[in-house]
């Protein structure tokens, strides 16, 4: 699931490359995604996989790191299947 | 106060009734009283005397601001929804009677307008960060300006302290991130006591700003997880939901990225705000201490009058 949203993420304009990039743990914000962008992330990954987060799950945590985007992505496409 | 009659519509009509606000058919533009305008006045006398000794540079802007540099800010981003641009007719004389022409049949004749570039200012500190940037590499001991500015946002409302077209007095301070939040700190005391002062019932609360959409939840989330805005609320049309009179923000180098505003050692500033809603203040003086002014509380008159 990973390798997937890596690859949504280097495609999102707005989302600066490298993010795309770092180790699952790293901190997003602090690797200098703004929240602007980690909402271009959000609906990116909305798009791709067709699920919505809901509105429980719209919080810095969920999008702290690739590892808890993942697992909230694969979260939501098993609800979805 | 009357639990009963403490509702948005019931105090319209009162500040009408009373002659305080006047009806302009338009839901958040309203024509405002002598009385209303000293109130407002002597208010922001106390604001500057509060922060004269801080040593602020004054600056009034025009409820008009550049809209490139309202787009560069990111306001669209955030707030599409509270935005307003300002179009005029630039046509010739043909065009002038397909205007008149689309006017008296009732068609849509606003699409004969163009941008004029200029977009309504939403708080009176938008326009500060272009400024500061023209003017180079911020000192050492960081910068503070005293604003003012009527400010436009679009959400028409009955609560006459919702308007469309309002006052704001912000206190801006860039400078490093300690020199900022020492700044909302002190801010933080200096109003509560303001308003104590004017005998008005608040509390002070972790707030967000009312971002667009879905997106706009997670960016209001990060917000209140990180602390970077609180309101000073006061029960005015509402006792559930009181009104943010006065907001203590913390934009961290947002502005400081955007506007590339740097100390002479490159590294990029941060910067905080408090904003004062002028309108809202004096509607709440009105609401809890009655229409009639010169029946306010001795000790609400003296603060008020002696700033």
């Amino acid at each position: 699931m990973i390798e997937q949203v890596r690859s949504v993420l280097s495609q999102t304009a707005m989302i600066p490359p490298h993010i795309a990039t770092l180790p699952e743990d790293a901190n997003l914000p602090e690797a200098g995604l703004t929240s602007f962008a980690s909402v271009q992330m959000m609906l990116a990954l909305e798009e791709h996989f067709d699920i919505e987060f809901p509105e429980t799950m719209l919080n810095r945590r969920t999008f702290a790191t690739l590892g808890n985007v993942s697992t909230a992505v694969a979260e939501l496409t098993r609800k979805a299947a | 106060m009357d639990a009963k009659t403490f509702d948005a519509k019931s105090l319209l009509d009162d500040l009408f009734d009373n002659g305080v606000l006047f009806d302009s058919g338009i839901d958040g533009l309203y024509g405002r009283s002598g009385d209303f305008e000293e109130v407002i006045e002597r208010f922001e006398a106390m604001v500057l005397r509060e922060g004269e000794k801080d040593g602020a540079t004054r600056i009034h802007f025009p409820p008009g601001m550049s809209r490139p540099a309202l787009e560069k800010s990111g306001y669209m981003k955030s707030f599409p929804q509270l935005a307003g641009c300002v179009h005029s007719f630039m046509g010739g004389e043909s065009e002038h009677a397909e205007l008149l022409g689309k006017m008296a049949t009732g068609d849509d004749w606003t699409e004969m307008q163009e941008s004029t570039g200029i977009a309504m200012t939403p708080a009176a500190c938008y326009p500060l960060y272009p400024t500061v940037a023209a003017r180079g590499p911020v000192p050492d001991e960081g910068l503070l300006f005293a604003l003012s500015s009527y400010c436009f946002r679009h959400e028409p409302s009955k609560d006459p302290a919702r308007m469309q077209l309002f006052r704001m007095r912000e206190y801006v301070r860039i400078g490093t991130a300690e020199q900022v939040s020492a700044f909302r700190e002190s801010w933080l005391k200096r109003g509560r006591a303001m308003i104590e002062a004017l005998d008005l019932p608040m509390e002070v609360d972790a707030a967000n700003d009312p971002f667009f959409g879905r997106g706009g939840k997670m960016m209001a989330a990060s917000q209140r997880e990180q602390g970077l805005k609180f309101e000073l609320l006061i029960p005015v049309a509402s006792l559930k939901k009181p009104t943010a009179c006065l907001s203590f923000n913390y934009h961290q180098d947002h502005f400081g990225e955007t506007w590339g505003l740097k100390f002479a050692d490159g590294s990029t500033c941060h910067s905080g705000c408090v904003g004062f809603g002028l309108e809202r203040l004096a509607i709440a003086l009105f609401r809890h201490h009655g229409m009639d002014v010169k029946r306010w509380p001795a000790n609400v008159r003296e603060a008020l009058w002696s700033a």
